[in-house]
């Protein structure tokens, strides 16, 4: 029934809109079978790209392949892909049923297999009931249903999902975000699924795809676009709490500075952002006995703001080094207050240093400390 | 405070006086043309008041059978339904284009045709007029239909109507494989019903009242509309008011009927003028 997955290639791919570049040279590379995950912040041209792909949109320079396929000259439903579009378009004076056999019926299938394979994808979706009715009858997630089923039913050879989940609450769209994955595993299909929101993306791409500005910063595992973000703008981007940022300028002797660090740069750089993930700073309160524990190694002090407490984990913000405010996550056992002093040391090994374009340089060497008395 | 409890008391009174006052108005004509169908020829300059003495009922029939009245309301009928007919076609199908097909110059050849709206009527009668005796088409129903098949108000109104249509709902159909031709017809002019709705309505009161153009190109009384048939009741019978008042109160009548259903329609069309 499945037919075989097809991958996606774009090269140099181009779109302008007027002066607005939506989409800016991008190279993109999706496996057959595989889930990408393509994510950024609104605006930043991932519909562009996904309809640049369903040949919704003509692009002003690059190749499209789809397969082996160029698809550049070939009509939206010659590509073999199926869309699932943020507000559904379902259409709303069909049935259920219609909205769901119309692109077969498009293609002049004959009546008893449509007939078949809407039941059938009816089915799988548990839409059996409400074939008669019309999509101004249903709720939010049974349009959400029919519009992933109207996709399902031709078979595609690539599923392209923009934002589908974003009209959900938010219980349905962790349950619909496991049935898409569940989809995927069972299907096989390839399929590319556009987000603004990171932990979607993270949770359902095999590979993530971030974006910013029409250009594709990064494409890597979930897992790899964590913990090894190519740019500060990736790193800032991906991660709840958002990972804590702290400015550094240029140095005489050739190193970078802020707050209470100083690192050894090579090549010297005129400034750059150190970033420490929340989960990457220790916070060790002041009541801590050193005949218990043995003594921690601070590497700055600092005083508690606030303390969420989310059951599973703790965020405490910190007046942290520079003038934002710092998120160490912790465990909950930790006992501290607004106001307490704390000792915070950091997981040097994991976290980055961008330099002054946003651009990688790795992570800094262990910093020469001019520690603050608390 | 009680100034604005004492507004808020006043004002729907005002605006319901407003309104009475402005009916008025406008249904007074129809009023006095249906008061003035029950009287004697010579009462209705007579002065001796509003109200006919004894309602002439008689005037009816007569002033129907004075001339074949039958036949005008046929004509009347067939000018009107494919005049609509007609409309509907170019309307949707340009309108669309206008809306959604992106071809170079599209822009001013829309400002093109919304600039022939400010020509009057009157002006292309003339014309209209010498096409169709070039083509021998005068006293024909080719030559009174042919030239009203094309409105450019109803195309501004289908275009307007088809740019708030949502474009994803094309773009669906696009990907499930429709070419342009079968978006247009399954998904965007099913979803501009109202539309065609209104244009519908908007474009039969207009041919069901057009009295200049089917007198110019009509001759005989076979094909006379009933327009037409009401302003002969000038000649025929030196202006008799009571017999032209009772066939314009059954020509009102079709149109007042239609209203009464479609009301609905035509607050649509007004408000759709207003979307740019
Ligand atoms: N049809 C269009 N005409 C003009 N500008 C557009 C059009 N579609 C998108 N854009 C612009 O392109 C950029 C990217 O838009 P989009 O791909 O929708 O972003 P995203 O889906 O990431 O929110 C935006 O600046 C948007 O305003
Ligand atoms: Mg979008």
């Amino acid at each position: 029934m499945t037919p075989a997955p097809r991958g996606v290639t774009l090269r140099g791919v181009v779109k302008r809109f007027g002066s607005v570049t939506a989409v800016a040279d991008a190279d993109l590379e999706i496996r057959p079978g595989e889930l990408m995950a393509l994510v950024g912040p609104s605006g930043c041209g991932k519909s562009t790209l996904l309809r640049l792909i369903a040949g919704l949109e003509e692009p002003g320079g690059g190749e499209i392949l789809i397969g082996e396929r160029p698809v550049n000259d070939i009509p939206p439903g010659d590509r073999d892909v199926a869309m699932v579009f943020q507000s559904y378009a379902l259409y709303p004076h069909m049935t259920v049923a219609a909205n769901l056999g119309f692109g077969l019926r498009v293609r002049g299938t004959d009546r008893g297999e449509i007939e078949e394979r809407v039941e059938r994808t009816a089915r799988i979706l548990g839409l059996g009931d409400l074939l008669a009715r019309r999509p101004g009858q249903l709720s939010g997630g049974q349009q959400q249903r029919v519009a992933l089923g109207r996709a399902m039913v031709r078979d595609p050879g690539v599923f392209l999902f923009d934002e589908p989940l974003s009209n959900l609450d938010a219980g349905l769209r962790l349950r619909t975000r496991d049935q898409i994955a569940s989809l995927h595993q069972r299907l096989g299909t390839t399929m590319i699924f556009v987000t603004h929101d990171q932990t979607e993306a993270l949770s359902l791409g095999q590979r993530v795809a971030v974006m910013d500005r029409g250009e594709i910063l990064q494409v890597g595992t979930p897992d790899a676009v964590y913990r090894r973000p190519a740019s500060l703008f990736v790193a800032a981007f991906v991660g709840s709490p958002p990972i804590n940022r702290l400015g550094l300028s240029g140095t005489d002797d050739g190193g970078v500075a802020g707050g209470p660090f100083r690192f050894a740069t090579d090549p010297p750089l005129a400034a750059a952002t150190l970033a420490v993930r929340p989960e990457d700073l220790t916070v060790t309160p002041p009541s801590f006995r050193p005949d218990i524990t043995p003594p921690v190694r601070a590497d700055f002090t600092a005083t508690v703001l606030r303390v969420e407490a989310l059951g599973s984990e703790q965020r405490v913000h910190l007046d942290g080094p520079g003038s934002a405010t710092w998120i160490a996550r912790t465990p909950p056992s930790l006992r501290v207050d607004p106001g307490d002093p704390v000792h915070v040391s950091v997981a040097w090994e994991r976290t980055h240093l961008f330099g002054p374009d946003g651009s990688r340089v790795g992570a800094p060497p262990r910093p020469i400390h001019i520690l603050r008395d608390s | 405070m009680r100034r604005r409890t004492r507004a808020a008391r006043t004002l729907p009174v005002l605006r319901a006086a407003l309104l009475l006052g402005a009916c008025l108005v406008m249904a007074a004509p129809f009023l006095w043309m249906a008061v003035t169908s029950l009287m004697g020829q010579l009462e209705v300059f007579s002065g001796r008041g509003i109200l006919p003495a004894a309602p002439l009922w008689s005037n009816y029939p007569e002033a129907l059978t004075a001339q074949p009245f039958g036949r005008y309301l046929l004509n009347s009928l067939v000018f009107s339904v494919a005049v609509v007919a007609g409309q509907i076609v170019t309307a949707t199908t340009a309108g669309y284009a206008f809306a959604r097909i992106d071809f170079p110059g599209r822009q001013k050849l829309f400002m093109l045709f919304l600039a022939t709206m400010m020509v009057p009527v009157v002006i292309v009668l003339i014309p209209r007029f010498l096409l169709i005796d070039a083509l021998g088409w005068i006293d024909t129903y080719q030559g009174l239909i042919s030239t009203e098949l094309v409105s450019v108000w109803g195309i501004f109104l289908m275009r307007q109507y088809f740019r708030t249509l949502p474009r994803e709902l094309e773009d669906a159909a696009r990907v499930d494989g429709a070419g342009p031709l079968r978006v247009f017809i399954s998904v965007a002019l099913p979803l501009a019903k109202p539309a065609v709705a209104t244009l519908a309505l908007f474009a039969f009161i207009d041919a069901w009242k057009n009295l200049l153009w089917p007198l110019l190109a009509t001759r005989s009384m076979e094909m006379r509309v009933v327009e037409v048939g009401i302003a002969a009741f000038h000649s025929t019978y030196e202006i008799n008011w009571p017999y032209q008042m009772a066939a314009g109160v059954v020509a009102v009548l079709p149109i007042a009927l239609l209203f009464l259903f479609t009301q609905r329609y035509f607050v649509r069309g007004i408000q759709l003028e207003g979307i740019r």
